[in-house]
Order: structure tokens, then sequence, then C-alpha cells
């Protein structure tokens, strides 16, 4: 009896301490058993919502396995050992499992729809944000109503490389590779694609939505810290599918509003080049 | 067949050795016909059992062998063992292999061998298409594989839409996957349609369904469930394939059509078809755990019930596979909510075998170990399954090595560890000789230790942002180790994989000879010789419980002394 108690002291313990470690220090796991985060508060609440998850998860996982393991040393055969019990089932310890086994899944699903709303709906900027950024008005699914302003962007992907534009600002602002936004300022991205399906991921910015052609799919991130955030696109779309890279570089909203002047700039005086050759071109009678 | 019938006294011999319980003995059989030619035109469903346990394991070391150059790719950052190209015909012609050409017809083999003889059927209901259901999936495998000769198909498995249409696939590649698609349909329809029509009609008297063996419940299940999900499957690739050939646009949205379709198509295959391939599996342990915990299954109703329950269920789930896609979030709460259901009938099949062994007598024989590894590993991939159900959580990992390793721990961990305990289980049932038990034991032991070594850090590499499908990835990204793990495992592994092989070609011949009834087990395909004759039964015997083989023992110890005569059991012919 006394060994017994003690041993079920051992298990709590070694439980608590597992979940003590995974709840007090969850950044130190990130990307080991945990997913990334850090970048933005979508991604934030995944990674709560994956640790909950995953402390139902262990206590099941160390039932079944202790079980099956304590039953295949303490009932192997051994001479003289004790006839096999001749049970064929016992109803209400099925119904139990099965009860027991369904509580969980119920219990998974509220903590689901508890954290749904804060990781599929944009939230407002912080203060402090993007002053172009406006009053977006999402009524298309997922994500829905945002509660203030946005700064959006159209994200387009193509064998091998992403294309960005933000469709409320000053035109022509289409960048190529790197995707420059503003901090403190909720961005919400429209994400298509032109000729294959691609998936859109930043894993420090959240979770990944698929590129696809004739779709438009929505996800949105917001970045306190500037800095430079990674990701590659995460659905097969050819044969240099692992060289799509997607980056994400943030920056103090004053200096997202001077980049994006001298880019436009820099855009508009690429294109008045062009056309100059164009019509020097044309004058020589070269054939396009 | 032509059953002349001879005294009972000759019928039963009731073998007693000093410490073994009595066998059960049949003879008077009739010699089976030889040579290469007899293997050709059989419509024996022992032999065509055979023949698609060998092609199929065939395949199985083909796919292992793409596996490990995939493996030897990724071992480290910036490799260039193969080009992105050859990377992607590999991934695609190793998923394909496993899951078309191994995975599902290896089950067909199994049950094609193992059906007749443990309900009491001296063939399949109709044996000629039987032959014709192995002979389509040979010149399947023929047709995907003759596609190395000029372009082998680089969508993926899952040959998504627009990339496996002409514009961006416009290589024959696609056109290969889509005949062998259509070639492995029919021959597992054909084969579905053959064991449905040979469970219903022709179980043994007293065969009940609540005496029918949980292998064969699952054969059942497994056939229903190929003709549920299969039809989508080949719509979808005829809808393919007259994109790419005749001007119809169904996956193209530049002509009105959509690339989701594609998916919705697809998956609504894809889940239940993940399904057919465990449930087997599941059946296969079933079989196995109480022959060798000495104690009947524990909830056999449960067991049935839930089978036929997940089946149910797994053509309600598919779309959470499609949880990134443009979708409406209430459709993939659906999604999520019917894939928590089915996770409670899989944690009872769960719960029911721990029973089994609980309290039991358990011999470590090779067919336990790898039985009882299933729960055990399947575990993780069924909590990791219930992970990737919740969709936010799916947003993280969906198409990362998370997912790799998801499903790895169910088809490999789950599936493919229980294959191999029914293969040492059987093996002596088919050829009349068991399987070295330490080179079974060793096999296990590289093989546990190999898989969970490849397939454990998968879970870390995914979440740490490793995406699934690519080739090459940069040493920055922190995922080197996990790799090089990986890939050390993956040839442990493989190792595990080749002592069992060798096991079984050595066997052949060395092995210790069976008798009919090594292990003492439950079933009826136990009664007849081994390897089983070609009428298999000259007289079925009548079932009398779940456990008939139990009854016969019983049986022939009682009767032992008395008049022959009394035995009422088999009469077998004689030629
Ligand atoms: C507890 C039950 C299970 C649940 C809740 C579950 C859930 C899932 C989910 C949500 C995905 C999609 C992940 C993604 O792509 O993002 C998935 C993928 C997959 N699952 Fe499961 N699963 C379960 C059991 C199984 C079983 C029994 C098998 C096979 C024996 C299986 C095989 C697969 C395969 C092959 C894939 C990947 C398909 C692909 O993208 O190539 N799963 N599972
Ligand atoms: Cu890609
Ligand atoms: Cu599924």
């Amino acid at each position: 009896m006394q060994a017994k108690t003690r041993r079920r002291a051992i298990w709590a313990a070694a439980c608590s301490v597992l979940a003590g470690l995974l709840l007090a220090a969850p950044g130190a796991f990130a990307g080991v058993i945990t997913p990334e985060k850090g970048g933005s508060p979508n991604a934030d609440d995944i990674h709560t919502l994956y640790v909950i998850v995953l402390i139902i998860a262990i206590p099941i996982f160390l039932l079944v396995e202790g079980v099956l393991i304590w039953s295949l040393i303490r009932y192997r055969r051994r001479k003289g050992g004790p006839q096999p019990a001749q049970i064929r089932g016992n109803t209400p310890l099925e119904i139990s499992w099965t009860v027991g086994a369904a509580l969980i899944l119920v219990v998974l699903g509220v903590i689901t729809f508890v954290y749904l709303d804060d990781i599929g709906n944009p939230p407002a900027s912080l203060p402090g944000g993007f002053q172009g950024a406006q009053f977006a008005t999402i009524d298309q699914p997922s994500p829905p109503r945002s509660g203030g302003p946005t700064l959006r962007v159209r994200v387009n992907g193509q064998q091998y490389l992403w294309r960005y534009e933000y469709p409320d600002l000053p035109g022509p602002n289409y960048s190529y590779y790197e995707l420059v936004v503003p901090t403190k300022t909720t961005v919400v991205l429209e994400v298509t694609a032109s000729d294959v399906i691609h998936s859109w991921w930043i894993p420090k910015l959240g979770g990944k939505v698929d590129a696809t052609p004739g779709y438009v799919n929505k996800t949105w991130f917001r970045i306190s810290k500037p800095g430079r955030y990674v990701g590659q696109c995460a659905e097969l779309c050819g044969p240099n599918h692992a060289d799509m890279r997607a980056v994400v570089r943030a920056v103090e909203p004053a200096e997202f509003e001077a980049w994006l002047r001298r880019h436009r700039i820099d855009i508009l005086e690429a294109q008045q080049a062009l056309a100059q050759q164009r019509q020097e071109r044309a004058r020589r009678g070269d054939v396009q | 067949m032509e059953a002349a019938t001879v005294a009972p006294s000759d019928a039963v011999r009731a073998v007693r050795k000093a410490a073994s319980p009595p066998e059960v003995v049949m003879h008077g059989l009739r010699p089976a016909p030889r040579g290469w030619l007899s293997w050709l035109t059989t419509t024996d469903h022992k032999r065509i059992g055979i023949m698609y346990l060998v092609l199929t394991f065939t395949f199985f070391l083909i796919g292992g062998v793409e596996a490990l150059i995939i493996r030897l790719q990724l071992a480290g950052p910036d490799n260039t063992l193969v080009t992105p190209e050859a990377y992607n015909a590999l991934v695609t012609m190793h998923g394909s292999t496993m899951i078309f050409l191994f995975f599902v017809p290896v089950i067909a083999g199994f049950a094609n061998y193992l059906v007749p003889l443990m309900i009491g059927a001296r063939d399949m209901a109709f044996p000629r298409l039987n032959a014709f259901s192995f002979w389509t999936l040979f010149f399947a495998g023929i047709t995907f594989y003759a596609s190395l000769f000029f372009h082998p198909p680089a969508a993926g498995w899952t040959s998504y839409t627009p990339l496996s249409d002409d514009a961006f696939s416009p290589d024959g590649g696609i056109d290969a996957w889509i005949l062998m698609i259509h070639l492995t349909t029919v021959s597992s329809l054909a084969g579905a349609v053959n064991f449905i029509a040979t469970i219903h009609n022709m179980r043994a008297p007293g065969m009940t369904w609540g005496r029918l063996p949980l292998f064969v419940w699952s054969i059942l299940i497994y056939s229903y469930l190929l003709v549920l999900a299969l039809p989508s499957l080949s719509a979808a690739a005829t809808m393919l394939l007259t994109d790419r050939h005749f001007g119809t646009a169904f996956f193209d949205p530049a002509g009105g059509g959509s690339p989701l379709l594609w998916q919705h198509l697809f998956w609504f295959f894809g889940h239940p078809e993940v399904y057919i391939m465990i449930l087997p599996m599941f059946g296969i342990v079933s079989e196995v755990l109480p022959v060798f915990a000495r104690k009947p299954i524990f909830g056999y109703k449960a067991i049935a019930a839930s089978t036929v329950a997940i089946a149910f269920l797994s053509i309600l789930v598919w779309a959470h596979h499609m949880f990134t896609t443009p979708t409406a979030e209430v459709v993939l709460a659906f999604f999520m909510l019917s894939s928590f259901v089915i996770a409670v009938p899989t944690g009872i099949k769960i719960f029911n075998w721990l029973a089994t062994l609980w309290r039991g007598s358990i011999e470590f024989k090779t067919p336990l170990i790898f039985a009882a590894a299933l729960p055990g590993l399947f575990v993780i991939g069924g909590i990791s399954g219930v992970m990737l159900a919740i969709f936010p959580i799916d947003w993280q990992v969906h198409d990362t090595y998370f997912v790799v390793a998801h499903f790895h721990y169910v088809l490999f961990g789950g599936g493919a560890f229980a294959l191999i305990a029914g293969l040492y289980y059987w093996y002596p049932k088919m050829t009349g000789r068991l399987m070295s038990e330490r080179l079974g034991k060793l096999s296990f032991w590289l093989m546990f230790i190999g898989f969970n070594a490849t397939f454990l850090v998968q879970h870390s590499a995914g979440l740490s942002g490793m995406p699934r499908r690519i080739y090459d990835y940069a040493a920055s990204s922190g995922w080197g180790e996990y790799n090089l793990i990986s890939t050390i495992g993956s040839f442990i592994l493989g190792i595990g994989v080749l002592v069992t092989v060798f096991n079984a070609v050595w066997s052949l011949k060395r092995g210790q000879v069976a008798g009919n009834d090594p292990w003492h087990a439950n079933t009826l395909e136990w009664f007849v010789p081994s390897p089983p004759p070609e009428n298999n039964f000259d007289q079925i015997p009548r079932v009398r419980s779940l456990e008939p083989m139990q009854d016969l023992r019983a049986q022939v110890r009682s009767t032992q002394g008395q008049p022959a005569g009394t035995v009422a059991q088999p009469v077998a012919p004689t030629r």
C-alpha cells in the first residue's frame, strides 16, 4: 500500500515537473517540441494553444506506454506463473474509457474555440503604428472584421518568388523577395498565386496560408520589434520549391514611410528609363 | 472438390506430444500442380496471395531504396547528391509506391491468403477475378516504373493541380501516375468486391458475425471503404487526364475550374485511404495479441464496432488535409470536430489491446513483439494527429516534417510493424516452416531503434520550420542535426528490414518445420496443414465460438481414448 502511494507520488511529481517546465520556459522549447513564436501575437497564441494540448497529451501518452510496458514485463510467461485471466470484456470499464476519451476531446475543442478568435481575427494596430494604415473592411471569410486600422498587402506567389504590393498606399509600390512592413501595425495579407499553389509561411509570424490561383487567402501579423523574419514556401511548387524563400523586414513606421517614398521614386525612375529605351528603339526601328 | 469420404477414425488424428496440447491434422490431400506455368495461370487464392506478397514486398524494398536516397540527400545542408528534379521525382515515386503499390495491395495479399482459410472457405468467391486483380496490379507497377525511362512524375504522391497540369508538368510522368492510379484502382475494386462477396457468403457453418475473426472483420471494412473511396480518386484522375490532354479545365482557374476541387476529390479518397491501410493492421494485432497472451481478445464487440465506426467517420474528415486552403472557418471547425470524433474509436482499440495483454501469460515470440509495438508507436501518431486536427495548430505544422513524422508513426510505426508481425505469424502457415526467432528479434530491435531515431526528431525539424518536400536547406536553418540523426536512423531501420527479408528467404529451406499449428492459435487457418492443400478443407468444421481451434482441441482431448467415431469434426477424403 505504502509503496503504491510512493509510486503514485513519484509519478505525480514527475508529471508536475514536466508540466512546470513546459509552462515556465516554453520559449526555450520553441522549435524543438513546440512551434516557433515571438514575432506576432497570433504565433504566440498558437504556441500557447499547442503547449496546452501537449500538456493534456503527455499523461495520456505516459498512461498508454506505462500500461503497455508494465503488462509486457509483469505478465510475461513464467514457469509456475499465474494462469492467464480469461476475461472477455468489462462493460463499465469500456464505457468509462470511451466517455473519458470523448471528454478530453470536448475539452480540447473548447480550448481551441477560446483561442481561435485571437488567432484568426486581426486586432487593431498598436499606438504609434503606421499612420497611413486604413480602416479596412474585410468581409470575406478568414480572417473577418478587424478591430482597427490595418495595412493591407497583396502577396502573390510565383515560381519561385513572392511579389508584394500595398493597394491602399500611393503607387506604384510593388516589390519582390523582401516584404517591408512597419512595426506596431497590423498587417493583413491577401495571398494568392498566379501559376501553381504556393504557401506563405513565416513561422515566427504565425501559421501558413496557401496561395492558390483563383483564390484570395488571408492572414495577418503585427510585429513589435524591428527585425528580419524568414520563412519559405510550404507547398511543393516545382523543382526549386526549396529555394522559394520569404523574408519580412519590419522597420519603425517613420522609416517605413521614408522607404516607401524612396521605393516609389525608384520604381517611377526605372519605368521612365524603360519607356525611354523603348522609344529610342522604336525610333531606330528595332523590332521589339 | 471430389470428396470421397473415409472413415472418421482416419480423419482426425490427435498427436499428443509430451507437453503440447493435441493437434488436429488433416490428411488425404490432393497434390498441388507444379511448374512456373502453374503460377501464371493459377486461380488458387493462396498462390495469388503469395504472388501478391512477393510483388508488394518488392515494391516495399524499391520504395525503401528511394527513401534512403532521399535521406542521404538531406543528411546535411547544401547537399548536391541529387538534382532538384530528381529529388521531387524520388519523393513522388516513394510516396506513390508505398501507398498504391505496397500498402494497399500487401493487405490484399494477406487477405487473399488468409480470408478463405479463416472463414472456412475453399477459395475466394470469384477466383478468376482474383487472378485479374493481381495481374492488374502487376501491370500498374510496370506502367508506373516504366516512366523512369522517359520522365518520372514529380508533383508529389498527391499530384496537386495546377502543378500536375500540362502547363507545369508537360512530360508523361504524370500520365504514368494517372494510369497507375487507374490500374491499381481497378485491381483494388475487383479485389474488394471479391472479399465482400466471399466474406458475406462463404463463411463456415456456425460462423456468425459475432464469431468472425477480427482480421476478417477488418478486411470486410477495408473492402467497403475501398468501394466508397476509390471512385473519387478515379474520377479526379480522369478529370486530370482530360485537363492535360483534351482541353477541359476542371482544375484550371483560367478556364473557370478550381485547383481546390482536386484537393477535395483527392482527400475524399485520401483520408479513408489511411484507414484502408491501418484497419487491417489493427486486425492483425487483434489476432496476434490474444494468441501470445493466451487470453481471449478483450472487448471483441467493441473492436469490431469501432472498426465500423472508424470507417464511417473516415469519410467525413477529408478537409482536415486542407486547413490552410482558402476555406471558411466554420468549415474548418466542422472538420476539426469530425476528426476529433474519429479519435475516440481509435482510442478504444488501443485500450482494448492493452486490456488483452493485462493479466495474460505473454509469450515473447517475434509476432507478439512486433504486434505490441503498434499500440506503443501508434499512440504517438494518434496524439500528433489530434494536434494536427486543431486547425490553428495545423496552420503552423501543415506541410512540414511534423506531418511527415505523424504519418510515419501511424503508417510505419503502427502499420508496417503490424504487417511484419503478420508476416512472422503466418509465414509458417504459408511455407510450413518457422522463421528464425533470433533473427526476428534482432530485426525488431534494429527496426524499433532505427524507426524512432528516424522519425522522432522529424517532429522537431517541422516545429522549427522545415517544410516537407524540399531537396535542400541552408546551414543557417539549424536543421542539420535533426536531419543527420534521421538519416542515420533510416539506415539502421533499413538494415532491420533487410534482416527480416533475409530471414524470410533463409527460413524457406532452413527454418524449423512448423506443423499445422505452431502457435496454438484460435482461428481456422491453423486447422489445415502448413502449407494448406489446394482445396483448403476437405470438410469444413462447424464453428461454435470465436476460437474454433480451441473447441477442436478440447474436443480431441475429450475424445481421446474413446471410440474415434464419436469425433464429429472433420472428415477428410483420400485420393
Ligand atoms: C487519431 C486519428 C488521426 C487524426 C486526428 C489525424 C489527423 C491528421 C491530420 C489533421 C492530417 C493533416 C496534416 C496536414 O497535412 O497538415 C493528417 C495527415 C496524415 N495522416 Fe493522419 N490522423 C489520424 C490518424 C491517421 C492514421 C491512422 C493514418 C494512417 C495509417 C494517418 C495518415 C496520415 C497521412 C498519410 C497524412 C499525410 C497526408 C499527406 O499530406 O501526404 N493518420 N492526419
Ligand atoms: Cu513552393
Ligand atoms: Cu486524414
